[in-house]
């Protein structure tokens, strides 16, 4: 008790559990798709492009979630584009993006002269110099992207596991999979604030492929995911706090952890 | 009144850079009837399929689906398809039969109703991946019927299963022609065997060779690879 009444005490700190809490609800509930798609690389492809979006925004003077957003977007479309016509293999477009967003950022940075420390934050997230305002903003994508989700649920999961019949089933697939690059490219926004863009794969697939390990159903397995994501954030930050560790970091060690454990009861049982 | 073929191809012509695979196909599949589709590999039987799904684009000719043009063609429900290997791709995920069913919009009577006539209601909650390949095919003939279709169409839909459950999948072909009025469309590269159990044969690598008993109204004018044979 006298642990959490200390931790609370900062502001700071609240406003990372607050955002913690948004980003572990959203990052496995698309990561669930994810690795239905075998697409777990995607989020780790776009948060490198993310970086080229935040070394714009620092470049022009724009806010960098603004022009993160923008770019990340735009990438997705073009990687759906490519996937979708069968012109490069799905892990080749993912092996190019990576190096190719990281590349395209370090020669923005180059061209403002220099390394600007904030972006250092964006390489390794930073959740506790989260603002309100950027507690706002996580909050209002987070509820679109729920939103979203919902609304489509069984869309998404019909085109994510057999796009051929659900084409059949009258289902929009390519609107459906192109919406559905939106939604990825808003939570790898969204999450790199919190983790960073190095570690967001981590935390949108390991609770995700955790929790699959030891539950029965898709829609467990997504629910699952998201207590697992909880909990690593939670742990993650408070032992961070504690042993002065950077968060991002402790949080991804935390889900990791929680894959070892699962693999653990999923061969005792 | 005249009831329009529930699959019409007029004059098809598609071809890749390599040259045509297709070239002149004509095709009249009609309600009630059980169509093998079949051919070696690169006859274009899998190019063909994605043309009557609308999802390539012949180059010349027309594709109707029960009487509509393709591209004005709204009515999947009436259309059933059951893709290679469904399962397989998705065998790292815990999935549920019932979750695979609610892929489809559809109420709890419905969902039961349409396991129930492929007898796999009793692996309702069983994960898919636990289940055999013939189970899990015929869950996937289940989450086809439960939109009611009129025409159901199989992707080499024997492949890699055991003479058992080939019998047991022809019974069930059977049952959903006879019993449900089901036009069935089954694409296949053995000709074998599927020769034995619809009412006629489209062989992609030869001229027309209407098979058994020719209830199908299918003309196969010309085509490039019959040439080769």
């Amino acid at each position: 008790m006298q642990i959490t009444t200390n931790l609370f005490q900062y502001e700071f700190m609240i406003r990372a559990f607050w955002a913690g809490i948004i980003v572990a609800i959203i990052a496995p509930l698309i990561g669930s798709f994810l690795v239905v798609r075998r697409l777990s690389l995607i989020a780790d492809a776009l948060s490198h492009v993310a970086l080229t979006g935040v070394a714009l925004g620092l470049l022009l003077g724009i806010n960098p979630l603004i022009t993160t957003i923008l770019t990340t977007v735009v990438t997705a479309f073009i990687i759906e584009e490519i996937r979708s016509n069968r012109q490069v293999s799905g892990e080749s477009i993912l092996a190019m993006i990576l190096p190719g967003g990281l590349a395209l950022a370090l020669i923005l940075i180059s061209i403002a002269n220099g390394f600007n420390t904030n972006l250092f934050t964006y390489l390794f997230g930073s959740i506790t110099t989260v603002t309100n305002q950027d507690i706002w903003i996580i909050f209002v994508l987070a509820a679109f992207i729920i939103s979203i989700l919902l609304l489509f649920y069984r869309q998404f999961m019909y085109t994510s596991f057999d796009e051929e019949s659900a084409r059949t089933s009258g289902i929009p697939v390519r609107l459906i999979n192109h919406l559905f690059m939106v939604l990825i490219a808003l939570t790898v926004s969204v999450v790199m604030k919190v983790v960073g863009a190095l570690l967001i794969g981590a935390l949108m697939v390991i609770p995700v492929i955790s929790a699959m390990q030891i539950m029965r159903g898709f829609k467990a397995s997504m629910f699952v995911a998201i207590i697992i994501a909880l909990l690593s954030v939670l742990v993650g930050l408070i032992a961070s706090y504690y042993a002065n560790l950077p968060a991002g970091a402790t949080i991804v060690m935390v889900s990791i952890l929680s894959f070892i454990v699962a693999s653990f009861l999923k061969k005792n049982n | 009144m005249n009831i329009p073929p529930v699959i019409s191809l007029k004059n098809i012509v598609f071809g890749y850079r390599s040259g045509n695979v297709l070239d002149g196909l004509n095709m009249d599949v009609l309600k009630g009837d059980f169509v093998g589709l079949v051919g070696h590999n690169g006859t274009g039987k899998s190019t063909l399929l994605k043309i009557i799904l609308g999802v390539l684009t012949p180059q010349n000719g027309t594709v109707k689906l029960f009487g509509t043009p393709i591209k004005k063609f709204k009515d999947w429900d009436k259309i059933g398809y059951i893709p290679q290997k469904a399962g397989l791709s998705v065998s790292h995920v815990p999935i549920t039969v019932d979750e695979v069913m609610r892929m489809e919009k559809a109420s709890d009577y419905e969902v039961d109703e349409a396991l129930s006539s492929v007898d796999m209601l009793s692996y309702k909650h069983q994960l898919l991946r636990e289940l055999s390949g013939g189970q899990q095919q015929r869950v996937f003939i289940a989450r086809a019927l439960v939109k009611n279709p009129e025409l159901l169409i199989l992707d080499e839909p024997t492949v890699g299963v055991d003479v058992k459950t080939q019998e047991k999948f022809y019974e069930l072909m059977q049952k959903l022609n006879h019993d449900f009025h089901l036009t069935l469309l089954l694409v296949s590269h053995d000709l074998h065997t599927i020769s034995h159990q619809v009412h006629c044969v489209m062989q992609l690598d030869k001229k027309t060779i209407p098979y058994e008993t020719n209830t199908c109204n299918i003309i196969h004018t010309h085509h490039k690879n019959a040439d080769h044979n």
